[in-house]
């Protein structure tokens, strides 16, 4: 059974409006919306999904609904799921920019941003460090660090780097390939 | 020519942005920050607390914030759809050889690369960014009972923000 454009469109929009914490949170709500409650996908097709949407550059969230929509309804359906699931984001966004910005100056709000400045740097890096965790292994920590040191002291553009670390990922797989294949 | 400019960079962050939420950070900071001046790091770090505790993704809610704040409702338009575009070509090309792309040996390797790149990338941010953000002893304080409450308690972010909201405003009473 596949959805109609605008179930596609409202599906995403919901999804979009009151999912809080960023794209990641909304990965469990997507399956229970598309997998469990409208069985548009089945678990693998939903788990195929992910696998892609995260080896690709791009926000997660967004990436998802191209593809779903693409899946499910061609080229419309991906424009209209991308639209629905960012179009909350958009627009409660620029409601907040309007005021945040003229009342910045403000002592009372500049002392909550103060400490909220703090708590950011805290949850940036709480990100790296459950990411550096999972890698901790002499080769994810030499990378890792080549790649602050790189960034941070040297001050290399990331872009340089991404690319860098990628090519470096795939070449060393490459030669441990070749060598593990002579051995045998 | 500054609104095609604005695109264009969005564009190019959307292109190298893997792994999504705050790893588009350090190419914000290093973009918007240190090459065009559009924004203060503080400026960034403000923006990127309301888009952790607004609905949806926080880079869309970022990309939008900076895109409105610099030139309006076209502003938000240009840089939303531009960090969106080449991602989306990408899946529209990738969904036709979905299997081949699934379990091609090829990105694997590359992500071998490319994760714990992207932790070092996010280490390099929080040391660019803490000068701005570390000013007296309580900055410390505070950034030690956070990381505890989000590592060991494993508070929602959300809360955690809106703690620190409080303690701001009870630490640096005018």
């Amino acid at each position: 059974m596949k959805p109609s454009l605008p179930e596609l469109f409202l599906s995403f929009l919901k999804i979009g409006a009151f999912t809080f914490g960023g794209g990641y949170a909304m990965i469990p709500l997507f399956e229970r919306e598309f997998v469990k409650r409208y069985k548009y996908l089945s678990e693998d097709e939903f788990f195929d999904a992910l696998v892609i949407c995260q080896s690709l550059p791009g926000v997660i969230a967004v990436n998802f609904a191209v593809y779903i929509g693409l899946k499910l309804r061609g080229r419309f359906g991906a424009l209209v799921s991308a639209i629905g699931v960012a179009l909350p984001s958009f627009l409660i966004i620029m409601v907040i920019a309007t005021f945040l910005f003229r009342y910045i100056d403000n002592e009372y709000v500049a002392a909550v941003f103060k400490g909220v400045r703090v708590s950011v740097i805290a949850l940036v890096f709480t990100a790296g460090f459950r990411l550096f965790w999972r890698h901790r292994h002499l080769y994810g920590v030499f990378i890792a660090l080549m790649t602050f040191t790189l960034v941070a002291i040297a001050y290399v553009h990331p872009f340089y780097v991404i690319v860098m670390m990628g090519a470096y990922g795939y070449l060393t797989t490459k030669i441990r390939e070749v060598v593990s294949h002579d051995a045998s | 020519m500054m609104l095609l400019r604005l695109f264009l960079t969005f564009v190019g962050i959307g292109a190298i942005a893997f792994g999504g939420g705050y790893a588009v950070l350090p190419l914000f900071e290093r973009i918007i920050v240190d090459q065009y001046e559009w924004f203060t790091r503080s400026e960034l770090l403000d923006m990127l607390a309301v888009s952790q505790v607004t609905p949806g993704p926080i880079a869309i809610n970022s990309a939008t914030f900076i895109g409105f704040t610099l030139f309006g409702v076209l502003g938000a338009f240009l840089t939303t759809v531009g960090v969106v575009t080449v991602p989306s070509i990408l899946i529209t090309i990738v969904s036709v050889y979905r299997e081949r792309f699934k379990n091609s040996k090829v990105v694997q390797a590359i992500f071998r690369g490319l994760r714990p790149a992207l932790a070092g990338l996010i280490f390099a941010s929080v040391y660019t960014l803490s000068p701005d953000v570390m000013v007296d002893q309580w900055s410390y304080i505070l950034f030690l009972i956070f990381v505890l409450l989000l590592v060991k308690f494993r508070l929602h972010p959300i809360l955690v923000i809106l703690l620190s909201a409080f303690l701001g405003l009870i630490i640096y009473w005018p």
